[in-house]
């Protein structure tokens, strides 16, 4: 039943246009790039302010209206240009210890996220300075921090381990 | 792209002088062990990775901020104190890790156009950012004064984009277009 979805999205007008293509890959592959840096460095912004490390002077709700539109714009073209990238190699892609690990990374950070966002963030409004902010939410920061630093680093394995047989 | 054909045309006195330093690096024990040890390579990917995305985050608040004139909040000497030390200090790991990577691979990057390419894009995006830089120094709103600095600062702006971009992307395909 999987097997025969990944066939059929390998076997799409895209995936194939994609795999065979002289240039297609590495153009989607750079977008992927140039997106994912903008994801994890606004995330981080955000995060280094409930950690009290950065954005000291200015409270955690500016911080996030600062950063989060960056976020979620970045986060929508990381999606789309990785599904197609996985596309192109379905079946091999989905055996790919690192992707299962980048993806399961990625719920966790979602999960950690929705947490702090209806959970913890419900007062955020007072968290005026470092010293206001408080502790469970420093530690989401910190969660989602080391989260995505994994995340990269999972998705700069898959390229390394693609050939070796499962 | 380089054909094999031009690539062949196009060997002179440079190519081969790269070609031996290439060779020598490669046979250095150093080099042995980056290229040899099978996480070395990819962990030093993501830690330059992690700079690169520091760097560009740093330059798009920034270059948003110069874009968008008047008196928004945060302020314009806000963003620049926030941001940009985090364009400076990430340099030095993005050219340690970017070194490690070279005398790991030597030929990769040394006999590749993509790796000349980001060098010149990085050079000209260090100019472009001085430029904006500078004169915010002494005036924190320089470039919001008149209406001629802010269209000034608007086309460095979208310059300082374009060309950091310019460097992810090229860095990217220096993975693409290694010769053999």
């Amino acid at each position: 039943m999987l097997h025969q979805l990944l066939q059929s999205l390998h076997d799409s007008t895209v995936a194939t246009a994609i795999r065979e293509g002289e240039s297609l890959f590495p153009w989607i592959e750079s977008v992927h790039v140039l997106a994912v840096t903008l994801v994890i460095g606004s995330i981080a912004i955000v995060d280094l302010r409930l950690l009290g490390l950065a954005s000291r002077d200015r409270s955690v709700l500016q911080t996030t209206a600062l950063a989060l539109p960056v976020t979620w714009c970045a986060f929508a073209i990381a999606v789309i240009s990785g599904a197609l990238m996985f596309s192109s190699n379905a079946l091999v892609y989905a055996r790919n210890p690192f992707l299962q690990a980048k993806m399961l990374l990625i719920i966790g950070a979602g999960l950690n996220m929705a947490i702090y966002h209806l959970v913890s963030a419900r007062h955020a409004s007072g968290w005026r300075s470092p010293e206001l902010t408080p502790r469970r939410a420093r530690i989401a920061g910190a969660i989602s921090l080391g989260l995505w630093i994994a995340i990269a680093a999972c998705g700069r394995w898959i390229g390394f381990t693609l050939h070796t047989p499962p | 792209m380089v054909s094999d054909a031009e690539r062949a045309g196009s060997r002179g006195e440079a190519l081969s002088t790269m070609d031996a330093i290439c060779e020598w690096l490669a046979a250095t024990p150093l080099s042995q062990t980056i290229a040899g040890v099978g996480w070395i390579i990819p962990a030093v990917q993501t830690a330059h990775i992690l700079a690169v995305a520091t760097v560009l985050t740093s330059v798009l608040m920034i270059d948003r901020r110069l874009i968008q004139a008047g008196g928004r909040d945060p302020s314009m000497a806000w963003v620049a104190r926030r941001f940009l030390p985090f364009i400076w200090w990430p340099l030095p790991v993005l050219l340690l890790t970017g070194l490690t990577l070279i005398v790991g691979e030597p030929a990769r990057t040394l006999k590749n156009p993509e790796f000349f390419l980001k060098m010149g894009l990085l050079l000209a995006a260090l100019l472009v950012t001085l430029a904006c830089q500078l004169p915010m120094r002494r005036d924190p709103d320089f470039w919001h004064r008149r209406s001629a600095r802010r269209w000034a600062a608007r086309l460095l702006a979208i310059a300082s984009l374009l060309l950091f971009a310019g460097i992810a992307i090229a860095g990217r395909w220096i993975a693409y277009t290694q010769s053999n």
